[in-house]
Order: structure tokens, then C-alpha cells, then sequence
């Protein structure tokens, strides 16, 4: 812990709400909508899977949600003996 | 016609219970007809917190698959003699309460009471749905805690689409009841102030219960800390919650902390 965040920790309370404020615009904005993340997940990896034989495993996505924007991160692990001949055209 | 009012949360653990027994004993008191209502089927604990375990019938079930009368079910309080109970079932099958048949509970309880206060269970599943589906209003209880303000504002989400009022184009009257709150924490910003738990959920407040012991001691002898301790600082603050859920104008206490004389020689305690 750096020093000046020692002598900032008045309290945790301020993280909490800013935290709870964030959180809580997404998911009520999402209330009965399936979750995007998921769609896109099963989206991609379905894309993918047309030309490339790939694990489940393989494939990794993250959200980082911001109060403006977020960001996904896809990281797919292709096993360079996995690609499919149709993958060449 | 008496007002049916779920008291509601989400999160288990809270002080749901707790306070429906609470707020009921004072309600009762105060002259008001009050039947409470346990909805945790499977995990009744309203009748201990009543003290009321022994003397167990017949339970909601019963009555809603016609195996016994609503009059045979109803326990009366032996200390306030408006004040009864309806004790939740201990049947570990979820789905023995059907939608029809709290209706009709609920709809012959409101005939004969001024209050039907349902006591949820955790979650937001159909049991907690059950709870509020009937409801005129509903108290949301809420610890100032990120998990729990959370739950609570998916609970709102609830209360404003899946209760029969809300289907029918009205709003369920919503109040937030703050628990366990401790001043020391809030005033040190180690929790939630209750500005931030009103602005967060935007619901007005009913009130600000202390973390108290007394609560803890209240409940191992089976009473409602409104009747078991009336003076100590959760209890009054419940009397106040109460005559405002009645509609009286009663002015917020912010709970503050009592420093012992050794904070006090001390000065203000260290992060
Ligand atoms: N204001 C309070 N001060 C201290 N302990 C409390 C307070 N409110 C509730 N508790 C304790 O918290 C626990 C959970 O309360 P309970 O009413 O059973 O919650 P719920 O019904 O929401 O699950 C119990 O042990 C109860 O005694
Ligand atoms: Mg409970």
C-alpha cells in the first residue's frame, strides 16, 4: 500500500457507492435482457468453430464494464494443427 | 380492509425477520390487528423469534391445501392480544404453496386485520415473489452494505413488475428500513451512509435500526425486541418505523455512536 493511499483511507464507504453506482445503471438497464457477454461468447466462438476446430477452454472472454464504456477481450488459443482445410479459402 | 405489507430484502440474514416481528408487536400495540404472515416454507423461524414454536399446529400449507381451517392455524401472542402469527411450514417441498391459495389467505386476512405483515424469504425466486405478490406495500430491508443494497434494488425491480398491483397498472408503496446500522463505521466512512443507500435505491426511508445487542437477546427468549427491551435504542427506533409505516410524521434520529470513556480519552479512534 503506498503511503498517501494510508493517509486517503479515511474509509471504504466512497469505493462502495461509486462501485454499487456503476454496477447497479448496468443492471437495471439489463434486467430482462439475457446476458450480452454470453450471447457474444457463444456467438463467436460458434464463428469460429466454422473453420477452426477449437476448445471450449480455448477461448477466453472478459468484460471490464465502465460507467461510460466497456471493454471485451476475446483471446482464442488456435492449436495450429486444429485448423480446418476450409479455413484456407 | 387492512393493508397487506411484505417485508422484503433479497439477502437473508438482514433482519427480515426481525423486523416483522418487531414492527408487528408495536403495530399491535398500538391498537392496530396484526397477523403476520412467515413465507420462509422450509425454514420457518418467525414463530421462534415470536417465541410461539411450541404451540405450532397448523401451518400456512395446511391451510392452503384446505387441511386445516385459517382459524386453526392462526396462533395469538400472549402478550398483545391483537397480535397473531401464521407459521410458515417446515415441508421441504418449495412448490407446496400455490398462487391461488395465498390469495385466498391473504385476501380473508385482510377482512379481518388492520395489518398482514408477510415475512419473505431470502432470494428472489417464487418464494419471495409469493411474498410480495399480494402486497399493498412493501418494506425493504437493507444493511448498509454493497451486497445488500444490491439485492435490494433487484428487489425493487421485483416489487415494480412481478406483484399484482404492478400488473394492474398501480405501484406498490416502498419503503426502505435500514438495519444493523453502525454509527461508529458510517462515521469513520468504513459503511454506507444512509444518503448513499437512499440515493443508490432512491426509495424513501422508514428508518435507521441500530446494531444492537438487544436484538440477539430479544430473540433467545423469544420476543420481539420491541416487546422484550421498549426502551433500548433498536427497539424505539422501531416504534418510530412503525408510526411512520401508519403514516405519522415522525422526525429521523441518525443513530450516533456512544464513545466509551476510554475513546473519549483517546480522541477519535485510528483507521
Ligand atoms: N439491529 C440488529 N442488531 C443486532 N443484530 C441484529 C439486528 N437485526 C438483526 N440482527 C441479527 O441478525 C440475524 C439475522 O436476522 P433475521 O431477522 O433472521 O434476518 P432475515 O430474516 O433477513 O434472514 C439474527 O441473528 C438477528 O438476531
Ligand atoms: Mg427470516
Amino acid at each position: 500500500m503506498k503511503l498517501l493511499d494510508f493517509f486517503k483511507r479515511g474509509g471504504s464507504a466512497p469505493v462502495a457507492r461509486e462501485r454499487l453506482q456503476v454496477l447497479l445503471a448496468y443492471e437495471r438497464n439489463n434486467r430482462n435482457q439475457p446476458d450480452l457477454v454470453a450471447v457474444l461468447r457463444e456467438e463467436i466462438i460458434a464463428v469460429i468453430a466454422k473453420h477452426v476446430q477449437i476448445n471450449q477452454d480455448d477461448v477466453k472472454i472478459t468484460m471490464d464494464r465502465g460507467a461510460t464504456t466497456s471493454t471485451l477481450e476475446i483471446d482464442i488459443h488456435i492449436p495450429n494443427a486444429g485448423i480446418k482445410a476450409s479455413a484456407a479459402i | 380492509m387492512g393493508k397487506v405489507v411484505v417485508v422484503t430484502s433479497g439477502k437473508g440474514g438482514v433482519g427480515k425477520t426481525t423486523s416483522t416481528a418487531a414492527l408487528g408487536a408495536v403495530l399491535a400495540q398500538s391498537g392496530k390487528k396484526v397477523v403476520l404472515i412467515d413465507f420462509d416454507v422450509g425454514l420457518r423461524n418467525l414463530d421462534l423469534v415470536m417465541g410461539a414454536e411450541r404451540r405450532v399446529v397448523f401451518d400456512l400449507v395446511n391451510v392452503t391445501q384446505g387441511q386445516a381451517k385459517l382459524s386453526q392455524a392462526l396462533i395469538r401472542d400472549k402478550r398483545v392480544e391483537s397480535l397473531f402469527l401464521l407459521p410458515a411450514s417446515q415441508t421441504r417441498d418449495k412448490d407446496a404453496l400455490t398462487e391461488e391459495g395465498v390469495a385466498s389467505v391473504i385476501n380473508t386476512l385482510r377482512e379481518k386485520f388492520d395489518y398482514v405483515l408477510c415475512d419473505s424469504p431470502a432470494g428472489i425466486e417464487r418464494g419471495a415473489q409469493l411474498a410480495m405478490r399480494f402486497a399493498d406495500e412493501a418494506v425493504i430491508v437493507t444493511n448498509p452494505e454493497v451486497s445488500s443494497v444490491r439485492d435490494s434494488d433487484r428487489i425493487i425491480g421485483l416489487l415494480d413488475s412481478k406483484t399484482l398491483k404492478a400488473e394492474q397498472g398501480e405501484t406498490v408503496t416502498k419503503h426502505v428500513l435500514v438495519t444493523r446500522y453502525d454509527a461508529g463505521r458510517a462515521a469513520r466512512g468504513e459503511m454506507l451512509s444512509i444518503a448513499d443507500v437512499l440515493e443508490i435505491l432512491s426509495v424513501p426511508l422508514l428508518g435507521i435500526i441500530p446494531e444492537n445487542q438487544g436484538v440477539l437477546r430479544a430473540s433467545n427468549v423469544g420476543s420481539p425486541v420491541t416487546l422484550d427491551e421498549p426502551t433500548n435504542a433498536a427497539a424505539r427506533a422501531y416504534a418510530d418505523a412503525a408510526r411512520r409505516l401508519q403514516g405519522d410524521d415522525v422526525p429521523m434520529v441518525t443513530p450516533v455512536e456512544k464513545k466509551g470513556l476510554l475513546n473519549r480519552l483517546l480522541g477519535r479512534r485510528v483507521a
